[in-house]
């Protein structure tokens, strides 16, 4: 057991410092350690500086782009990536809809999809949830009817994480409903320009435009946007999701917020002396701290477990990962907040393009909506009680 | 980084989880108890015969040239079988002191003795007052001649009532508290001016209550407070991997119990609510054992403050999920994990005492927080 990095990966973790640091450009990343809400812009500047060093899209296959890195490699990317405070590659692009197309895509579909969807030339939003499928996904309802050499879509999917900013959409549709609910979905791609198609901003309760509903009405998707076979959906969207849980844990980003949430208590007082002095605060951070230690940890062994797992193989233990990787960054919002102290109350979105100073430190405005956004961190990409499910029966066969 | 065992760190776990597994089941460890000294000697000969009781001292002095891995490695299957014998005392204790505070000849002269089971050590230190702080040391040491005497009284010393020789701290020079000052001797357990009292502890194993009357002895160091700090976080490290053993059999034992029992014509752990609490149980021991890798790699860590602090956090998650798995592990078994008669009840009450020990999750979380916590610019 030696739990020293080798020179080999040393170097690259140096180099990927760097290179984080040096390439994107601060002003993008100074938005990110603030909270502050990255325009479209941003994230596909981003993206291509990524994928100009063929670092946007590492966890593909090689022959499409993607790294032959090993997981300790992996892990070094992501956590670098995230400590200079740079933006991830556009998820549903790099995690979710590439690595489906690049396996069960055909390959007029590779050779059209995959470049732009690398380069962020097409930025993708998810169909998967729907208003009456939340974990249960498979009960979802969206109908696609083949006619002729089309799919007629009708029906509605919600929860669209940035549809406002999409070319294009994977959805999950049904497809046959006469048999077993996971056995009549297919996995079908639509241009979001099609006549038909309606996106409605969902306003959280942090006031951002994050998500959306997008409806269809008779959308007509030409049928050979079908990716892999009709009534196979099911089993792409569990490779999909499978793959959405790497990096879950966001170790990372956790660790910058810990490191800034020190810096700005230094700045504030408690009583007489800097907040960061106050032994108190000191604790509660300390213990959110040592959880993030062990946490990062726990991740390291998942990763050297990885390297002897067949590739693609969902390791159960990385929904330990999503549990307590969620709830820590739900605690250090929390700290945040408290930081800040009374300035957390001005409500400030509203004046975006406004040109009148901020209320308050420039740091104070999104420390609330931050933490009202990141309640999601628990819901989303299967909720913690869903975690507990799957732990329950994967790991200790109850 | 490489969590693999070496071959001969998974020879050395396979043979010693071979033991624990064979010879030290529930009904045999209650046999163990009832031996005159509260545990087995047979075993302590097993342990000397497998080279367990050398494991930790260098090859050059007769030791088997094990580190702090070697140490965890032992030391979780120790937890997982609640050993009795006083191996904590003696080899990481007592070896320890002589490790890192013995000069060669008297490494010379006892680690052979050690090694093969022949001289039990302890490691009296604590005294009434001082709590979790090392250096609170009012046990007086007077120079007389080449030599010191000896006057104070020892508290809760871990096996003190079976050890042959005592690692005995008192102070030379300085106040209560000071940190400089405070000297390291090794005493014989017959020493005139020395009496014990020994007793079990609320785990079954033993310690003593120690005092010194005008007690003779050599100094092993007139300055020891550094070395004893380094053996306290090498043993903080050890026992957060014994802990990680207890946690794992109460976890498992829960488990096992949610499959078979059954009310309502149902296994329990078909209720969802069990489940989650078993997953919740599972989160905390892994989130455990991924620290005591971390106190483990740590252990030898010779800036101090780097130490401290890795230490530190890791007793507190021990302590915190020591206390979560235990306290559920009795709540889902219900009545029969209140008897004496069953297993799980022994090993949370093993849990509970290393969270007394060397400072708790609450005493340490504030020394980390002290220190600035573990996260900084160079992270």
């Amino acid at each position: 057991m030696d739990l020293s990095f080798t020179p080999e990966e040393l170097a690259f973790r140096a180099e990927a410092r760097r290179f984080f640091n040096a390439e994107i450009p601060k002003s993008i990343r100074d938005k990110v350690a603030e909270g502050e809400g990255l325009t479209k812009d941003d994230m596909v500047t981003s993206q291509r500086i990524l994928n100009a060093r063929n670092w946007a899209t590492v966890n593909w296959p090689v022959a499409v782009g993607g790294q032959d890195w090993s997981p300790v490699q992996v892990y070094l990317y992501q956590d670098e990536m995230q400590l200079a405070h740079c933006p991830a590659p556009i998820g549903f692009n790099v995690s979710m809809v590439g690595p489906v197309i690049a396996q069960f895509g055909n390959e007029a579909q590779k050779s059209y999809f995959l470049p732009k969807t690398a380069n962020a030339d097409i930025w993708w939003c998810q169909g998967f949830s729907e208003p009456g499928s939340g974990s249960d996904l498979a009960s979802l309802r969206t109908k696609a009817e083949r006619v002729g050499d089309k799919y007629v879509v009708n029906g509605q999917k919600t929860w669209t994480t940035l549809a406002q900013y999409a070319d294009w959409i994977f959805c999950l549709v049904r497809t046959d409903s006469s048999v077993k609910q996971q056995e009549g979905i297919s996995f079908l791609l639509i241009d979001m320009k099609t006549p038909g198609i309606t996106v409605r901003p969902i306003i959280t309760i942090d006031g951002g435009r994050e998500v959306n509903e997008v409806f269809f009405d008779n959308v007509e998707v030409p049928a050979e946007n079908l990716v892999g076979q009709e009534n196979k959906g099911w089993d792409y969207a569990k490779f999909l999701l499978g793959n959405e849980r790497t990096g879950i844990a966001r170790v990372g980003m956790s660790k910058a917020k810990v490191i800034r949430i020190k810096e700005l208590a230094a700045l504030e007082f408690a009583g007489e002396r800097p907040l960061i002095e106050d032994s108190r605060f000191q604790e509660k951070l300390a213990a959110v701290e040592i959880e993030l230690k062990a946490l990062e940890m726990t991740q390291l062994r998942v990763v050297a477990d990885e390297r002897k797992m067949a590739k693609g193989r969902q390791n159960p233990a990385s929904s330990i990962l999503k549990l307590k990787g969620s709830v820590i960054q739900q605690q250090l919002t929390e700290l945040l907040m408290e930081v800040v102290g009374p300035y957390v109350m001005p409500y400030q979105r509203d004046f975006d393009g406004n040109n009148e100073p901020a209320i308050g430190p420039d740091y104070a405005s999104e420390a609330a909506p931050m933490y009202f956004n990141y309640r999601k961190v628990s819901i989303y990409g299967g909720s913690n009680e869903i975690q507990h499910n799957i732990i329950a029966k994967a790991i200790l066969g109850l | 980084m490489d969590f693999d065992l070496t071959e001969d760190q998974r020879l050395l776990k396979e043979s010693v989880d071979r033991l624990i597994a064979d010879q030290y089941s529930f009904a045999q460890r209650k046999g163990y108890a009832t031996e005159t000294q509260g545990w087995s000697p047979k075993m302590w000969e097993r342990f000397a015969e497998m080279g367990l009781l050398g494991l930790s001292f260098e090859e050059t002095l007769g030791g088997f040239g094990g580190g702090p891995v070697e140490t965890m490695i032992v030391m979780e299957t120790f937890g997982r079988g609640l050993v009795l014998e006083p191996f904590f005392a003696t080899v990481i204790l007592g070896g320890g002191l002589l490790r890192r505070a013995g000069n060669a000849a008297l490494q010379g002269a006892l680690i052979p003795q050690v090694t093969a089971g022949k001289l039990k050590l302890a490691f009296a230190h604590v005294e009434r007052q001082s709590r979790y702080n090392l250096s609170d040391v009012t046990a007086t040491a007077k120079r007389q001649g080449s030599g010191y005497v000896l006057d104070g009284a020892k508290s809760v010393v871990l096996h003190g009532d079976c050890a042959d020789k005592i690692f005995v701290t008192a102070r030379i020079s300085g106040e209560r508290r000071d940190r400089d000052g405070v000297g390291l001797f090794l005493v014989d357990a017959s020493s005139p001016g020395l009496t014990r009292r020994g007793y079990p502890t609320q785990d079954g194993l033993r310690a003593a209550e120690i005092t010194l009357t005008g007690v003779r002895a050599d100094a092993v160091s007139e300055n020891a407070m550094p070395a004893i700090e380094h053996v306290i976080d090498e043993a903080i490290a050890a026992l957060c991997a014994e802990a990680v053993g207890t946690m794992q059999v109460m976890h498992d034992t829960t488990l096992d119990y949610m499959k078979t029992r059954k009310q309502f014509g149902r296994a329990i752990g078909s209720f969802q609510v069990l489940q989650h609490r078993s997953v919740d149980m599972l989160v905390a021991l892994e989130q455990a054992r991924s620290m005591a890798m971390f106190a483990a790699v740590m252990a030898s860590e010779e800036n101090p403050i780097e130490r401290k602090r890795s230490i530190s956090a890791a007793k507190v998650q021990i302590g915190r999920s020591g206390k979560h798995v235990g306290q559920e592990a009795i709540q889902l078994h219900g009545g029969i994990g209140m008897t004496q008669e069953y297993s799980v009840g022994h090993s949370f009450k093993r849990m509970t005492m290393i969270e007394q020990m060397y400072g708790s999750a609450d005493d340490h979380l504030s020394v980390l927080a002290k220190m600035g916590g573990l996260f900084g610019k160079a992270a």
